[in-house]
């Protein structure tokens, strides 16, 4: 009997296979090509205070191996979210962790607070997006910003909080250590690597905005040593992902320390791709004699 | 059946104009495809993350046929497959042309011509296709004209009208109850301001770069002249939404 359950602070997952945030949706339109009730956890996109229009478009553009974007955080806001989101959710035998975005603490504070009586299991709070001018990744630059922020939000969730950290800092253990020492439940990383590209036909920059955050396979090596250098810093858990498109990729996050990964980008190359990393560890486990899932977590030392 | 992602079967390829390219595929898509909607069509390497969309063209019993223009890598590669060869697809994706039984102006500019032509076989009433193209080097008319009468504007002029599309309309005085477009913002523009101008009813095909195509990842926005119900803001999802709006509807 493969064991493929873990538990990140008192919370249990049938297995650690989640989608990253803003790749997914809510699980509405993936629904419709893979069975929610398989995921160890759906992982909502950003949601606010608000309803937040986003940035401009072009808003994504392929790069080898990855893609940017700066969709800018768009979203319903939470009184849409709850109503609508949350309730399709329900109906699924899989956990659900909320990611929680705002411009000010404020923000942060009061969508965390909406979400106290209602069936969340974690949330994930978006410390990281590199797309949006106010708020987001100004907390999660700065050890002592990310500390003050993580300590406000815990003092008010009812749910286990997940920090979701940025790679775009100097020293990536200074920023999950003040995650910790704030109270934070989790970590979460990495989100996306601040980029560009330039369209030389027309002169222009292929993003909008500019700059993007890169994801897919592009990254994956930059955010193995960063959940490698995390997990080693921290007691708490650590969720690892950028870049996972395969069963292999997730191992290696796995063996770094992570206790559970999420899929992202690659979800838009192929939608199965989460369905297919599940299948893939048991597999794996299965040929090595693996009994248990946290046999693996962080054995590479 | 729903939209599905499958290895479709290359049944034939052909080169029709310069860097226009023809494809016909196997595939149960087909089954359920209306005019209007599109594909995401994937290349062979991962390093190329993200699905190509690729509007329909026409529609058979077991099989789609898509007509694309090289515009990278990645269709260069779709353009070097030939019958027999494999090639990813998922869809069918987007909401599609309504169908009405109105006298109708459907009006292509460049790549965005091809949608028109299973549109063109569907609708009943009488109607009027408004092909623009850049210059002489023209594609798909043939077929064009066996289900309505054909009108062409060039930009050089070296066929049919020169100018665009609501030039060869006004020139040849083409007229309709609705208007069906596809093709690059500017003349999208042009269709809506003639649209409003005439108080005719427009429905047209918006186009933006897409990651996920299936709603999910919000790339793919165009502005709305409402609140979307989906969104709560000015926004609606090209892929999921549309491709087809209302000209009213958006924001050009």
């Amino acid at each position: 009997m493969i064991d493929l359950s873990v538990n990140i602070a008192g919370v249990e997952f049938k297995n650690p296979v989640m989608e990253g945030s803003g790749t997914f949706g809510s699980g509405m339109e993936y629904g419709e090509f893979v069975d929610l009730n398989r995921l160890g956890a759906v992982v909502t996109k950003g949601v606010a205070n608000v309803p937040w229009p986003g940035n401009p478009t072009p808003r994504v553009c392929e790069v080898y191996g990855g893609m940017l974007n700066a969709i800018g955080l768009q979203n319903p806001g939470i009184d849409t979210f709850i109503e609508r989101d949350l309730k399709f959710l329900q109906d699924y035998d899989t956990k659900v962790i909320v990611n929680v975005c705002g411009k000010t603490v404020e923000d942060y504070l009061e969508v965390v607070e909406r979400l106290g009586n209602e069936a969340v299991d974690m949330l994930e709070i978006n410390v990281s997006c590199p797309n949006v001018k106010e708020g987001a990744i100004a907390f999660g630059q700065k050890a002592d910003a990310l500390y003050n922020i993580t300590k406000e939000i815990k003092d008010r969730a009812k749910q286990p909080v997940i920090m979701k950290l940025s790679p775009n800092v100097t020293d990536i253990t200074e920023m999950a250590k003040a995650a910790e020492a704030a109270g934070a439940d989790a970590i979460s990383l990495i989100n996306t690597i601040t980029a560009m590209k330039i369209d030389i036909n027309k002169r222009t920059f292929a993003l909008a905005n500019k700059t993007g955050g890169l994801s897919g396979p592009a990254i994956k090596p930059v955010a193995v040593r960063m959940v490698y250098q995390a997990a080693g810093a921290v007691k708490i858990p650590v969720i690892g992902m950028g870049g996972i498109s395969n069963a292999e990729d997730a191992l290696e996050f796995i063996m770094a320390g992570a206790s559970a990964v999420a899929v992202g980008a690659m979800n838009f190359h192929d939608p199965y791709t989460t369905i297919k990393v599940i299948d893939g560890i048991k597999e794996f486990m299965e040929k090595n004699k693996v009994s248990s899932i946290r046999e693996l977590i962080g054995c590479v030392k | 059946m729903g939209k599905i992602k499958e290895s479709a079967q290359v049944i034939s390829q052909e080169m029709i104009a310069g860097e226009i390219y023809s494809m016909w595929i196997r595939t149960d898509i087909a089954k359920e495809a209306i005019p209007g909607q599109f594909i995401s069509v994937y290349t062979k390497s991962e390093a190329r993350l993200l699905p190509r969309p690729v509007s329909i063209c026409e529609i058979e019993r077991d099989s789609l046929r898509i007509v694309y223009r090289i515009a990278g890598s990645g269709t260069k590669e779709f353009s070097g497959l030939t019958a027999g060869d494999y090639i990813d697809i998922l869809g069918p994706l987007g909401n599609g042309f309504p169908i009405t039984d109105e006298d109708s102006i459907l009006i292509g500019g460049g790549i965005g011509i091809p949608p028109m032509l299973e549109l063109a076989k569907q609708i009943k009433g009488n109607k009027t296709i408004v092909a623009g193209y850049r210059n002489s080097d023209i594609f798909l008319n043939k077929e064009l004209e066996k289900y309505g009468r054909l009108v062409v504007a060039t930009d050089d002029g070296s066929v049919g009208t020169k100018g665009n599309v609501i030039d060869a309309i006004r020139e040849q005085k083409v007229c309709g109850k609705v208007i069906y477009a596809c093709g690059p913002i500017p003349m999208l523009r042009g269709v809506k301001a003639y649209a409003l101008e005439t108080g005719i009813e427009a429905f047209i095909s918006m186009e933006e770069r897409m990651a996920c195509g299936v709603g999910a990842c919000l790339g793919c926005v165009c502005k709305s002249t409402g609140i979307d119900d989906h969104s709560k803001v000015k926004n609606k999802r090209i892929c999921k939404d549309g491709p087809v709006f209302r000209a009213s509807e958006v924001e050009l």
